[in-house]
Formats: structure tokens, C-alpha cells, sequence
């Protein structure tokens, strides 16, 4: 490129054509993952371990799906009560009351303690405890011996724990409260994580604590909330292959060892498990994506620049709306 | 703005009427540390008072207790002859509920330094909101006022826009105009210019002009002389808590009677 500055000063420059700077390690890392990758398929075409054709046959047996769906209802009403619970957790942390932050904190404290193997076999067996569940007025034969009344019982209703509280129940409640944990931490933590600035400009407008909650605060912690759930929600999902100790039979994992035991094929049923979790897993990261993209709302770049471009295009009238006269 | 005097038209006395804003011996602590020792203060409907002091003299504070975002130890605080954060009962003093505490905001604006738009909303909805959710008010009718008024502080092209993709002027017109929407009888403004560019102070400040004259009572914490000197129908000079001197802005500018206005305006001037 020669320098000519007195012809050509303002001239557009000629575009540049250097020798770009070359990544020999690239290539080598890429040789070496192209011979791995290639080892991998042809242990998996040719070793006859794998059993595919077997595999595909069972992989989509009626118990295998009904297990499918049992481990879908179980994430799903586990991660409800999990962040459900976690909100009025993390709300109660937040409170100015000590009472409601110890409970909070004690909460918390034994929840993340306690494993989640321990949990849901504890959960499976407190029928041991108590033979039946009953609502109604707290210490009612102790304040009907106070007033001399013998075997006084102001009961609504009730069910018997053994029916209740093993399988499904057992698992959900295991599983959720022990999520409602985490979650209190997470959303505590996406709640601190919005400028105290918003809530006072809601309080100057005459919005009252829920609805500062719900459409101002909730909202923006959103974004820090949402990627963290994305993990809990996966990290739930291969949990509920836990609750086969509650026991609970509709389950994914559970039903795949079924079969494996069975037919003495456990290895190509094992491959089956990781290909689910593998989908289910997918299909959660997907959803995980469109949440994030909505709770981006009004701080994307990318919309920026979108609405900037839109701007230039409006602006040029010259009524961009710059003050003055107003 | 609709039930507000003008200026002009303050003939009414205030025996009648009484001041929109009546401060009283306010006193308010941090811990043991006292911020605002003893505050009166009175403005009148229609009336622009300009709050000016150092930094760290207590404006803001003065400001939020005057919405009651911030609890005052001692004293007492009216606005439109009712008590703010109190009531009155039997000689004693009753400390309101939530609820009442956010009816009586309702009546009062206040305008930030940083703005504190809702950035998940557009400019539209961050002037929407509060009309639709703590007035109740019907959406069609609340859609074309929030368009209106966005439309006078000269923003009529940018309803659709995020906080983020508008400029820190063209944001603090937002958040005038969410304030309004609220059809305010008093207006706080906390150094509303001051997070902004100096080129961009004009067009906050003409809003700010534009609604004096519309008669709107304002409270107005600024450093922005030419403002006090120009629209302000009363200045107030506070220092450390206390009230140094006040009077009428033109005159107070001009000739300082106290030692410590005199070295504040020589610094701001
Ligand atoms: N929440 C709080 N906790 C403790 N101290 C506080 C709090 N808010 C304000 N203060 C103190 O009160 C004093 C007055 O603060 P304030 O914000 O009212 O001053 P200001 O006059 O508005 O100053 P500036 O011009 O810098 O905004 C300062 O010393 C400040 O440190
Ligand atoms: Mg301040």
C-alpha cells in the first residue's frame, strides 16, 4: 500500500489484503476429535453388546411410555410446588419480620441438608408415623379434656396416610419440597438482584407491596431467575429416577430396569435411559430458550439496534423528538 | 392539569384554602444520626418552590418524607390539609395502614434523578401502568391519555420504545409523564436533570416549565439556578438539616443575606 497524501488524502483507501494469522493447533485438535468421534461410531455399529434392534423394539413399549409420562407429571408438579413454595420462601426471607425469615431459614437449612435419595424414601415411609391424615381443629382432644369433655374430635375430614402417602404422593412431595429449597435461593437472589430504585418509583405511584411484587420486581428478577431454573428443571428431571426407592413404579428409569432385568439386556436398556433423558432433556432446553428470550424484554441489544434502525428511519422527517418546543 | 389554580388566579387567600404543602419542626434520623433537624416549610397551590442546598444537606430526604417513603421521628407533614402517614384520632396519632399510605401517593408525583423507568416496559406502558393497576381506570380511556400526555413532553414518536433505546432526556420525560398520568395535585422532582448530559437539561427543564404554568404545585430539588431564578415562586436554602434562608428566588439570588447561601452560590453560579 503506498502512502499518497497529497493526490489522494481523501480518497477511500484501498480495502486490506494481509496474510491472515494461521491456528496450526486448530487443525491438530480437530484431527484428533475427527479420530475419536470415528473410534466412537464404530464401537457402537459394530460391538453387538448394544443390541440396537432390541433396544428400539423396547424403547417404546406402553409401560416404557406410561413411565415416560409418569416422569413428566412427576417433574412437572414437583418444579410447581418447588417454585411456588420458593416464592413465598424467598418473599418470607425477605420479610421484615425475624419470625417469618427464621421459619424461612430454618426451611432452607434442612431441605438442602437432607439428600433427596433420604428424602424420598423418608417421604415413602411416614405412614409409620402417622396411620391417618386429618384436618381440623388443632390439640382438639386436649382442649375437650380442658372442658371436661372425654374424647372430644372436631375433625373435617381425613384419609389414611398409607393410601396417600406412598408412590406418586410420596415422590412429588419429596422432590418439591426439597426443590422449594433451591428455588427460595434462587428467586432471592433475582429479587435483590432489581434496583431498589423501581420499587420506590412504584411506591411514589401508589402501587401497594403485591403489585410492586408482581408486575414491577417479579418480572425483572425474572431474568435472573429464569437460567438457574433452566438447571433445576433438568437436574429435576433426572431425579425423579429417584423416587424408584419411594418405591414408585410409573417412572422412566424404573421401567427400563424392568425390562433390562428381565430379558437380561440391561446394557442396551441403559443406552435406552440416557437417549430419553437425552430428549426430554432437549425439549426442556428449547423451552428454557423461548423463556429467556421473553424475560429479555427491553434490555436485548439485539432489539436495540432493531429499534434504532426503526428510529433513523422514522427520525428522518427531522421530528425525532428532541424538547424544546414543547 | 385539571383542579389546580394558576398562578395567576391565586387570589384565593390561604386562611381559605390553606397551602397545598405544610411541613412542620420535621425531624428524621438515620440511626443515630439526624439528617433533617426541624423543617417547616409551606407552599401553595399552584406554587413552584425550589429546594436548594450542598449535597448531603438533607433535600432528598425532605422530598421522600414528603411521600412518606421515608418515616419522619418528628413533626408533621400536610399535603392538601391531610396528614401524610398518619391519622389523627382521640388526640393521638395512629400510624396508617399500607394501603392508606399508597392512597395518599396516588395524589403525589415524584420525578428521580436516575429516572427509575420500568425497563421491561415501553414507554407507553411504563405510562399506563399505574392508572390501569392502582386507578382501575378503563384501558381505552387511560391508552389515549398516556398517549396524549407522552405526546407533550414531545415524545409522541416513541410510545413503543424501551427505557433503554431512548436518551437519558428523553427517559426523564417518560417518567414526567407516568407521574402525571396519575393526575397528581403535587409534584417532587429530585435534581431531575442532574444524571443528565448538558445538552439534554433544556428539554427536561421546558417540560418542567411548561407544566408551571399549567399551574401544577411543584417541590423541585435542583442546582439549576437560571430554573429557580426563572420559575420558582419560592426558594428554600437548606444546610445541614436546617432551613438557612428562603424567600423569593429572584431576590435570594441576588442578594444572600446568609453566609452559607452566599458560598453555595458562588460555587453553583
Ligand atoms: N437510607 C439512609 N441511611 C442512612 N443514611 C442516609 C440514608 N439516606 C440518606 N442518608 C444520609 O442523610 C444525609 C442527607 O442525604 P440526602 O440524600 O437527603 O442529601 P441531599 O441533600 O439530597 O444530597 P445530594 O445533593 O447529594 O443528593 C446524608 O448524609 C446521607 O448520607
Ligand atoms: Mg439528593
Amino acid at each position: 500500500m503506498s502512502v499518497d497524501t497529497d493526490k489522494s488524502a481523501r480518497a477511500r483507501p484501498e480495502p486490506i489484503q494481509a496474510v491472515p494469522v494461521r491456528h496450526p493447533g486448530r487443525w491438530v485438535a480437530v484431527a484428533v476429535i475427527g479420530v475419536l468421534v470415528a473410534m466412537f461410531v464404530h464401537l457402537l455399529v459394530t460391538n453387538q453388546a448394544f443390541n440396537w434392534s432390541f433396544m428400539i423394539d423396547n424403547m417404546f413399549r406402553p409401560p416404557i411410555v406410561a413411565g415416560v409420562r409418569g416422569s413428566i407429571a412427576l417433574l412437572v408438579t414437583s418444579m410447581l410446588i418447588g417454585i411456588v413454595l420458593g416464592v413465598v420462601i424467598a418473599i418470607m426471607r425477605l420479610s421484615e419480620n425475624p419470625v417469618l425469615r427464621g421459619v424461612s431459614w430454618a426451611y432452607t437449612w434442612f431441605f438442602r441438608a437432607v439428600p433427596r435419595l433420604v428424602l424420598a424414601i423418608l417421604f415413602g415411609n411416614l405412614g409409620i408415623l402417622w396411620a391417618r391424615i386429618e384436618f381440623g381443629l388443632p390439640f382438639d382432644r386436649q382442649i375437650g379434656a380442658l372442658f371436661g369433655i372425654q374424647d372430644f374430635e372436631a375433625r373435617l375430614f381425613g384419609f389414611s396416610a398409607v393410601d396417600i402417602l406412598t408412590g406418586f404422593v410420596a415422590g412429588m412431595l419429596a422432590l418439591g419440597l426439597s426443590e422449594a429449597a433451591y428455588m427460595a435461593e434462587i428467586i432471592r437472589a433475582g429479587i435483590q438482584s432489581v434496583d431498589e430504585g423501581q420499587t420506590e418509583a412504584a411506591q411514589a405511584l401508589g402501587m401497594n407491596r403485591g403489585q410492586i411484587l408482581r408486575r414491577i420486581v417479579l418480572p425483572q428478577a425474572m431474568r435472573v431467575i429464569v437460567p438457574p431454573t433452566g438447571n433445576e428443571t433438568i437436574a429435576m428431571l433426572k431425579d425423579t429416577s429417584l423416587v424408584a426407592f419411594v418405591p414408585v413404579s410409573a417412572e422412566l428409569f424404573f421401567q427400563l430396569r424392568a425390562v433390562g432385568s428381565r430379558t437380561f439386556q440391561v446394557f442396551p436398556m441403559l443406552v435406552a435411559a440416557t437417549i430419553w433423558y437425552l430428549l426430554l432433556t432437549s425439549v426442556l432446553l428449547a423451552g428454557q430458550h423461548y423463556l429467556e428470550r421473553h424475560f429479555a424484554k427491553g434490555t436485548s441489544r439485539a432489539g436495540q439496534a432493531k429499534a434504532r434502525l426503526r428510529g433513523m428511519a422514522v427520525g428522518g422527517g427531522g421530528a425525532t423528538g428532541g424538547g424544546g418546543g414543547v | 392539569m385539571t383542579g389546580v389554580t394558576l398562578p395567576g388566579q391565586t387570589g384565593v387567600p390561604a386562611a381559605e384554602s390553606g397551602p397545598m404543602v405544610h411541613a412542620e419542626q420535621v425531624h428524621k434520623s438515620f440511626g443515630s444520626i439526624e439528617v433533617l433537624k426541624g423543617i417547616d416549610l409551606q407552599v401553595r397551590a399552584g406554587e413552584v418552590c425550589c429546594l436548594l442546598g450542598p449535597s448531603g444537606s438533607g433535600k432528598s430526604t425532605f422530598l421522600r418524607c414528603i411521600n412518606h417513603l421515608e418515616k419522619i421521628n418528628a413533626g408533621w407533614i400536610r399535603v392538601d390539609g391531610e396528614l401524610i402517614g398518619y391519622r389523627e384520632r382521640g388526640g393521638k396519632l395512629h400510624e396508617m395502614r399500607e394501603k392508606e399510605v399508597a392512597a395518599q401517593r396516588r395524589a403525589i408525583g415524584m420525578v428521580f434523578q436516575r429516572f427509575n423507568l420500568f425497563p421491561h416496559k415501553t414507554a407507553l406502558e411504563n405510562v399506563t401502568e399505574a392508572p390501569l393497576l392502582v386507578r382501575k381506570e378503563k384501558r381505552a380511556e387511560v391508552r389515549e391519555r398516556a398517549a396524549a400526555l407522552l405526546e407533550r413532553v414531545g415524545l409522541g414518536d416513541k410510545l413503543g420504545n424501551y427505557p433503554s433505546q431512548l436518551s437519558g432526556g428523553q427517559q426523564q420525560r417518560v417518567a414526567i409523564a407516568r407521574a402525571l398520568a396519575m393526575k397528581p395535585k403535587l409534584m417532587l422532582f429530585d435534581e431531575p436533570t442532574s444524571a443528565l448530559d448538558p445538552e439534554l437539561v433544556g428539554e427536561v427543564l421546558d417540560v418542567m416549565k411548561d407544566l408551571a404554568h399549567d399551574g401544577m404545585t411543584m417541590i423541585v430539588v435542583t442546582h439549576e439556578i437560571g430554573f429557580a431564578r426563572e420559575v420558582g415562586d419560592s426558594l428554600v436554602f437548606m444546610d445541614n438539616g436546617v432551613v438557612v434562608e428562603s424567600g423569593n428566588p429572584r431576590e435570594v439570588i441576588a442578594d444572600p443575606k446568609h453566609e452559607r447561601t452566599k458560598a453555595f452560590l458562588a460555587k453553583v453560579l
